[in-house]
């Protein structure tokens, strides 16, 4: 949270250094709301803006990078391809905190066997899907998160079932799986804030309107649609590191989760308690909520246990762009005796 | 053109003293892959070469695990021409389904060693013939039947030994060597090798003249093969990233970059100061790469054909973004199945240009493990320094055959990190990425986690201006395309020379690369004894040095000589020489084998006659 004075947060800089160039997008377009949630978490986290590498792949969601956190490294990639930049990226510098921006065609489509790898190795990285479940930027395909049966102006009726990527991410083991609205910054924040401190690759689908090509009131990619039907599976906060939990929290009505850096989530149920740590629980209740026609949001599943690809690679402390000569080039005497041996 | 046509006898004249050939033959054997044959062949060059006899080998095999017939062949030649020839002195024929071809590979008057319990067709009277009890030796081995087989190769060992008059105790040392010194592989083998030995003294009369004998010619030489030696170039580069995808000929590159960086390459701690990744593809190999070069990282990949094309938009866009890369292509015949283990120079111009775009990448060109040792290093400085990526070219021949050669220099030069900027540095002269300050068309870099504000940029691959932000304007892309074309212009000061032979006299010269070096050098001296001198020039990167220039110039002819078909290098060399081109003649083959010397003499006599007028018998 802020601390020193109401406009610094706790490294003394304002919510001004966290902002990023003038959009491009369409006014209304859900990936403005989250990038204004990622300025907002990074400010109150109180992140070095430097450290923070913004990966993103082809399309509109994977621009939106440009338009937040305009002093942190970004690298804009190829077409389905962020998360193996992003995982190159963080095993040469293991101390960046990585924010991968994908959209539902460069994720559900050209890039699913990146986005499944990814998370199978657990590259420690927040991977943001805006999914809009439409092709913006080339004006209007259907994606592989469109609805079946849905209409669209040009390209007809989509005869495809919709993948669903968190399902996706729980059967590719990934640790850390939730799905919001970017209609509600109030859960996006807490979920962005867990997910940074979250020791894996930690998915939030979010749910992001395109204003220009699939808003119909039916379509649940639409603002309407997802204002009605979202359901969410608890209320979510964020507790920092030493932070007293100050609310009262009626007994029996929370749960929470301990990061990996030493951060709490608290979990409030809203109607029945929901435990994200079982992986059968958490598909079973996305099945359920398909059937059901409902956008249910929160954290869908969490396992802290996996270790991350810095870690089952024994990386040394140091970040490896940063060793010395003398640790990257063994010594004269170690080459002749290989060569001894040839 | 000419067909390397394997029945064409060997040329070049055989020394005889006192009726033997000493120190000058071909092996060939022959066997279905999978049977274990390649430890008998392994230990039959190792004990050739510390013999003191320049040898090498190599594997001719088909792309199967087990069953399909697969070739070894090695070659022994005081005079040190290594180069593989078509066909060989001596056969040992373990495949009774190749036996009738592998006969008709026999040089006249060669040896055929045989199984005597296959039945083969022993057709050529011209041959000394030469029958192995392989079955009763390995049945008397004390191993389990299904261990039989294995076993039985190393019969062949011990016949050639007492045959060739190659020393046991040689033998014994290459078994330990091959088994790590397991002390009881190397006895049980040893133990065959020995008594087929002893069988061999006591049933067999030579009647062929082959012989070896102790030779100091090796004496200062090491062996081993391009793969390895190029895994070691790596890790004393100061490698901290390598992400790869298993395919033939390239994936020993990245077992032996494991195997020696987890002794090399440990911190303090007992902690990798490196990483290296199986990827699920080439695309999120390369990927990685990328990633980690643009995060500081020294990064490389090994790949071949198939996974150059995966790679070839991230190639690109490296190129446009300026991120340095080490991508290593141990070439191979492509596409897909077919030929897929034989060994090409075929990815000459996929490398050049890969990518969309108006690209040309820097490509290293290594003819020997010695170079293959030093571009393994040197790759990194040079990608870091130009901040962009740089392609290794090795083949199958080079990369996974046994290859004579001189000791590895160690790198005297400091680690060239490239223009990278520290957060003093932004904070006391500004930071613009992709600025021609220097005028060498190589702009300054920051790395992601500099503290200082002003130091990140945004990343992106065709569109963007001096200071990294997005642009679409005609002037910013043009100022960069030009600043990118200098930049590989300053590339020159940086790339490996060529090695030159200048022969004063010659009307042509020979512009070669790579693993074809052996052969271009053995048919200079054949062509010098047929009377016609040549100069060499052996290339070692792209963009070409300027110096080929001066080296066409000075000749009638040169002959671009490669091992592909369409004759890639030679197209390259002609747009870079346009004035030249009249001078510059193709001389272009690949079936899927090593180029010869054979094959390069009779070319280059045929196109002769072609340009004097007058066909030589």
């Amino acid at each position: 949270m802020a601390r020193g004075n109401n406009n610094t947060n706790s490294i003394g800089l304002t919510k001004t250094d966290y902002r990023g160039k003038d959009t491009t997008l369409c006014a209304g377009c859900g990936h403005i709301s989250i990038g204004s949630q990622i300025i907002t978490t990074a400010f109150e986290l109180g992140l070095q803006p430097e450290k923070i590498i913004k990966i993103s792949g082809i399309g509109c969601s994977s621009k939106s990078p440009a338009y937040f956190l305009s002093r942190s490294f970004a690298f804009n990639a190829l077409h389905g391809r962020m998360p193996s930049v992003a995982s190159g990226a963080m095993l040469a510098n293991r101390h960046l905190i990585a924010i991968g921006i994908s959209g539902d065609g460069d994720t559900g489509s050209i890039g699913l066997g990146q986005f499944k790898h990814a998370m199978r190795r657990n590259t420690p990285m927040v991977y943001i899907v805006e999914n809009n479940g439409v092709y913006g930027l080339t004006k209007g395909q259907f994606s592989a998160t469109a609805d079946e049966g849905q209409e669209l102006k040009y390209y007809g009726t989509n005869e495809l079932p919709p993948m669903d990527l968190c399902l996706e991410a729980i059967v590719s083991d990934c640790g850390f799986v939730a799905r919001s609205f970017a209609g509600d910054p109030k859960q996006v924040r807490p979920l962005l804030k867990a997910a940074i401190s979250y020791n894996g690759t930690a998915l939030l689908d979010i749910v992001s309107p395109c204003v220009a090509f699939n808003n119909a009131a039916d379509s649940t990619k639409g603002y309407d649609w997802a204002r009605d039907n979202d359901t969410p599976l608890h209320d979510i906060s964020y507790i920092p590191l030493h932070e007293e939990i100050t609310a009262d929290y009626e007994p029996g009505t929370t749960s929470s989760v301990t990061l990996h850096d030493g951060s709490s989530i608290i979990l409030r149920k809203v109607d029945e308690n929901y435990d994200p740590t079982s992986r059968t629980t958490a598909l079973r209740t996305l099945e359920d909520a398909k059937e059901k026609n409902m956008l249910l949001t929160g954290l869908l599943y969490y396992n802290p246990r996996r270790a991350s690809l810095v870690e089952s690679e024994r990386l040394t402390d140091t970040a490896l762009s940063h060793l010395s000569e003398t640790e990257l080039r063994p010594s004269e005497e170690s080459l002749k005796t290989i060569m001894t041996n040839l | 053109m000419v067909i390397a046509d394997p029945l064409t006898e060997n040329i070049g004249s055989e020394q005889k003293r006192n009726g033997k050939v000493i120190n000058d033959f071909s092996i060939l054997v022959a066997t279905p892959n999978g049977s274990g044959s390649q430890t008998s062949n392994l230990v039959l060059l190792r004990a050739l070469f510390k013999m003191g006899v320049p040898s090498s080998g190599k594997n001719l095999f088909p792309s199967n695990i087990q069953g399909m017939p697969t070739w070894y062949s090695i070659r022994c030649c005081q005079d040190g021409y290594v180069s593989w020839r078509e066909r060989a002195e001596i056969a040992v024929l373990m495949n009774p389904a190749t036996a009738p071809d592998d006969i008709a590979k026999i040089q006249p008057g060669g040896v055929c060693l045989y199984p005597e319990s296959a039945v083969n067709e022993l057709t050529r009277g011209d041959l000394n013939y030469y029958p192995m009890p392989t079955k009763q030796l390995s049945k008397e081995a004390p191993v389990s039947a299904s261990m039989r087989p294995y076993i039985a190769n190393m019969v062949y060992v011990g016949v050639l030994a007492h045959v060739l008059g190659i020393e046991i105790t040689e033998i014994e040392a290459a078994l330990r060597w091959q088994f790590s010194n397991r002390d009881k592989l190397v006895q049980l083998n040893l133990s065959v090798i020995t008594a087929a030995e002893e069988w061999a003294s006591q049933n067999l009369t030579k009647t062929d003249p082959y012989v070896v004998e102790r030779s100091s010619a090796t004496e200062g030489l090491m062996m081993i093969d391009g793969n390895s030696a190029a895994a070691l170039g790596a890790i004393y580069g100061g490698m901290t990233v390598m992400s790869w995808y298993p395919i033939t000929p390239s994936t020993s590159l990245a077992d032996k970059l494991s195997h020696y960086a987890k002794d090399l390459r440990r911190s303090d701690t007992g902690k990798n100061t490196y990483a290296i990744v199986q990827a699920e593809d080439e695309l999120a190999a390369i990927g990685m790469v990328i990633g980690a070069g643009w995060a500081g990282a020294r990064a490389m990949t090994a790949t071949s054909g198939p996974g150059i094309s995966l790679m070839s938009e991230f190639a690109g866009f490296g190129y446009y973004a300026e991120i340095p890369a080490v991508i290593w292509d141990i070439q191979r015949v492509g596409p897909s199945t077919g030929l897929p283990t034989r060994v090409s120079q075929g990815d000459v111009t996929a490398c050049y240009w890969s990518g969309h775009g108006d690209t040309e990448h820097v490509c290293l060109l290594p003819g020997n493990p010695a170079e293959c040792f030093e571009f393994g290093w040197r790759a990194f400085d040079i990608a870091e320094r130009l901040q962009t990526p740089v392609f290794v070219l090795s083949d199958l021949d080079l990369g996974m055959n046994n290859w004579m050669t001189t000791p590895f220099d160690y790198p005297e030069e400091p680690l060239d990190r490239g223009k990278v900027l520290t957060a003093k540095d932004v904070s006391s002269n500004g930071f613009h990425r992709y600025l021609d300050v220097d005028d060498d068309g190589i702009p300054y870099r920051t790395l992601p986690g500099n503290e200082q504000n002003g130091s990140a940029y945004f990343t992106r691959g065709s569109g963007h201006n001096a200071d990294a932000m997005y642009s679409e304007d005609p002037k910013d892309y043009l100022e960069n395309m030009k600043r990118l074309k200098k930049k590989l212009n300053t590339a020159q000061a940086y790339l490996p020379q060529p090695v030159t032979v200048l022969e004063h006299n010659a009307d042509i010269g020979f512009i070669g690369f790579g693993s074809t070096d052996p052969a271009i050098t053995e048919a200079r001296d054949l062509l010098a004894a047929e009377g016609l001198a040549s100069s060499y020039l052996r290339l070692r990167a792209l963009p070409a040095s300027t110096s080929i220039t001066n080296f066409v110039n000075t000749h009638n002819r040169v002959y671009v000589i490669e091992l592909n078909v369409d004759g890639q290098l030679h197209k390259v060399i002609r747009l870079q020489l346009p004035n030249l081109n009249t001078q510059l003649l193709s001389l272009a083959y690949c079936d899927g084998q090593p180029l010869t010397a054979n094959w390069i003499t009779k070319s280059v006599l045929d196109k002769e006659a072609e340009e004097n007028g007058t066909r030589k018998q």
